[in-house]
């Protein structure tokens, strides 16, 4: 299956009736999916908005509504949709947004990029808050991150992030979806369904009384607090005897896992570490690696913006070195095996000194 | 064994369903596969090109940047895509559409006059598949027979009336070049 008719199949097994969207390539076909599924769907509703402001404003009202819904976008229509995100952030509402990146700022390029870590990583609209970022690097991880989102966004009322790249989007690869077993989630206990026979509900994200405010923005401080103790993932990958390691995510893993498997048959000891999760970013594992390797190698396909968490895990330690290529470049393993061994040598050489 | 194909020609030649047959046969052998499609905006006329990987283990990128084999059903394919082909590696030519000239020493041309094949079977449109059929005997990469058997889940219930003429198409590529 290709990446977006496998995000909109995992979604519908997940539960998700609704999806709101307005056009932008490279994840066009996923609204076309949705389309044409959810009219199998009893009860399903596929909306195409006039804007993106309003598809997220869309899934606002359902998530309000108790229901499971989701939206998509690529960079430039990510950015429109920051503030109806921040919104349930402070709301507290569930919901699941994906963005199949584009390259670079403004409108950008198609081509598969990561140039909205930061932005997926750090809240992205206005307000004290956090998304929690799912990072897949397979079709197989687009249905379980998928699936994961509405799992994650339920338990903890708050907006998930599905953060994939042109190349996830349009391949297709093998897929089992996962099936729908239900995990044991909160009670929806605050949603608005009509009062009768209940005291009325309010859900807002605003408050004239600044105490109150700052007590609100504290509980929401605990829930991500409680987020990064318990869902921090990551995959680690030929560690044990590693004298460098690459820290890579999404696609740019698995281009990276290609040179390192390139690397190990000329007996280079170069392992990886991939954050599954960029928020909660997997800092504990960096320090524990940082421990007996000093080596730390970022690759994005950007400018570099995850080396920012690296670097601040690290606190200092060991020596991060970067290669980036921006802009909808996706490179070969055998070009990032010959940086990554040029920067190898250099390393041992600078250590037997 | 990591094996890489592009398939290239204007959109409308159905380069892209050659690439999802043989995607979806080798998933079905059981080994790892990725398919990636690269096209233009228009429906038919622009450039269409995909890469499918096939090999033992997980595949690190679905883009090839030196293709094993390489089928292009175009002029502007053929000079774009021999370049970028595996010293040692084979291409596959549409030469009723492409004009061979200045081919690198080093790889194998192997041309099929894909579109006179096509219209001896009554229907251009699935020169594709004729060659497809003879991808499949020069590069031995996936069993014909189970690529036949997947057809027509590929056709789904829509095209289930072209199947006969696609099985006729993959056949004659298939034989082609014993005869």
């Amino acid at each position: 299956m290709s990446g977006t008719s496998t995000i909109g199949e995992a979604a519908i097994q997940a539960g998700c009736k609704y999806y709101f969207g307005y056009p932008i390539t490279p994840q066009n076909a996923l609204p076309e999916y949705m389309a044409q599924r959810l009219s199998e769907v009893p009860g399903g509703v596929f909306l195409q908005a006039e804007s993106e402001i309003a598809a997220i404003n869309m899934l606002l009202g359902a998530s309000v509504a108790g229901a499971r819904a989701m939206t998509s976008s690529s960079s430039p229509g990510i950015s429109l949709k920051q503030e109806g995100i921040s919104y349930m952030a402070g709301q507290e509402l569930p919901a699941v947004i994906v963005n199949v990146m584009r390259g670079g700022p403004g409108l950008g390029t198609i081509y598969p990029a990561q140039s909205d870590y930061f932005q997926s990583t750090r809240g992205g609209g206005h307000g004290d808050y956090r998304t929690v970022v799912l990072a897949p690097d397979s079709v197989q991880e687009l249905a379980d991150m998928t699936a994961l989102a509405f799992d994650l966004a339920d338990n903890y009322r708050t907006p998930v992030i599905v953060l994939a790249d042109g190349v996830l989007a349009q391949m297709m690869e093998p897929v089992r979806i996962p099936s729908r077993k239900r995990k044991k989630l909160p009670a929806k206990n605050y949603i608005l369904t009509g009062a009768k026979g209940r005291p009325s509900r309010i859900i807002h994200s605003f408050t004239m009384d600044p105490k109150e405010q700052e007590d609100h923005n504290w509980k929401l401080v605990r829930k991500y607090k409680q987020i990064e103790q318990r869902e921090v993932r990551y995959e680690s990958f030929l560690l044990e005897d590693a004298e460098m390691v690459v820290v890579a995510y999404g696609t740019a893993a698995r281009i990276a896992k290609g040179a390192i498997k390139r690397l190990r048959k000329e007996n280079l000891k170069v392992g990886m570490i991939r954050p599954i999760t960029l928020w909660p970013f997997p800092t504990k594992i960096i320090q524990e690696t940082v421990k007996y390797i000093h080596d730390f190698f970022v690759f994005e396909m950007s400018a570099g913006q995850m080396i920012e968490d690296v670097r601040l895990s690290l606190e200092g330690k060991g020596r991060i070195h970067f290669y980036g290529r921006p802009g909808g470049v996706i490179p070969a393993p055998v070009e990032l095996y010959r940086i990554i061994s040029r920067h190898y040598y250099q390393s041992k050489r600078k250590k037997g000194r | 064994m990591l094996i890489k194909t592009v398939f290239s020609g204007f959109g409308g030649q159905g380069v892209l369903s050659m690439g999802h047959t043989l995607a979806s046969a080798a998933m079905l052998e059981g080994k790892y596969v990725t398919y990636f499609p690269s096209y233009g905006a228009e429906v038919r006329g622009g450039t269409a090109n995909c890469t499918v990987s096939i090999s033992d283990e997980e595949i690190a990128s679905p883009v090839a940047s030196q293709p094993d084999f390489v089928v292009s059903m175009n002029q502007p394919s053929f000079l774009r895509f021999q370049s970028l082909v595996q010293s040692g590696g084979l291409i596959l030519v549409n030469s009723s559409m492409v004009n061979i000239t200045s081919v690198r020493g080093d790889i194998e041309v192997v041309e099929i006059p894909t579109s006179e094949l096509a219209e001896k079977l009554g229907n251009l449109k699935v020169a594709n598949m004729i060659i497809l059929g003879v991808f499949i005997k020069v590069s031995n990469i996936t069993p014909f027979t189970l690529l036949l058997k997947n057809l027509p889940a590929i056709l789904g219930e829509k095209r289930s009336r072209l199947l006969k003429i696609n099985k006729e198409a993959l056949e004659l590529g298939f034989n082609y070049l014993q005869g």
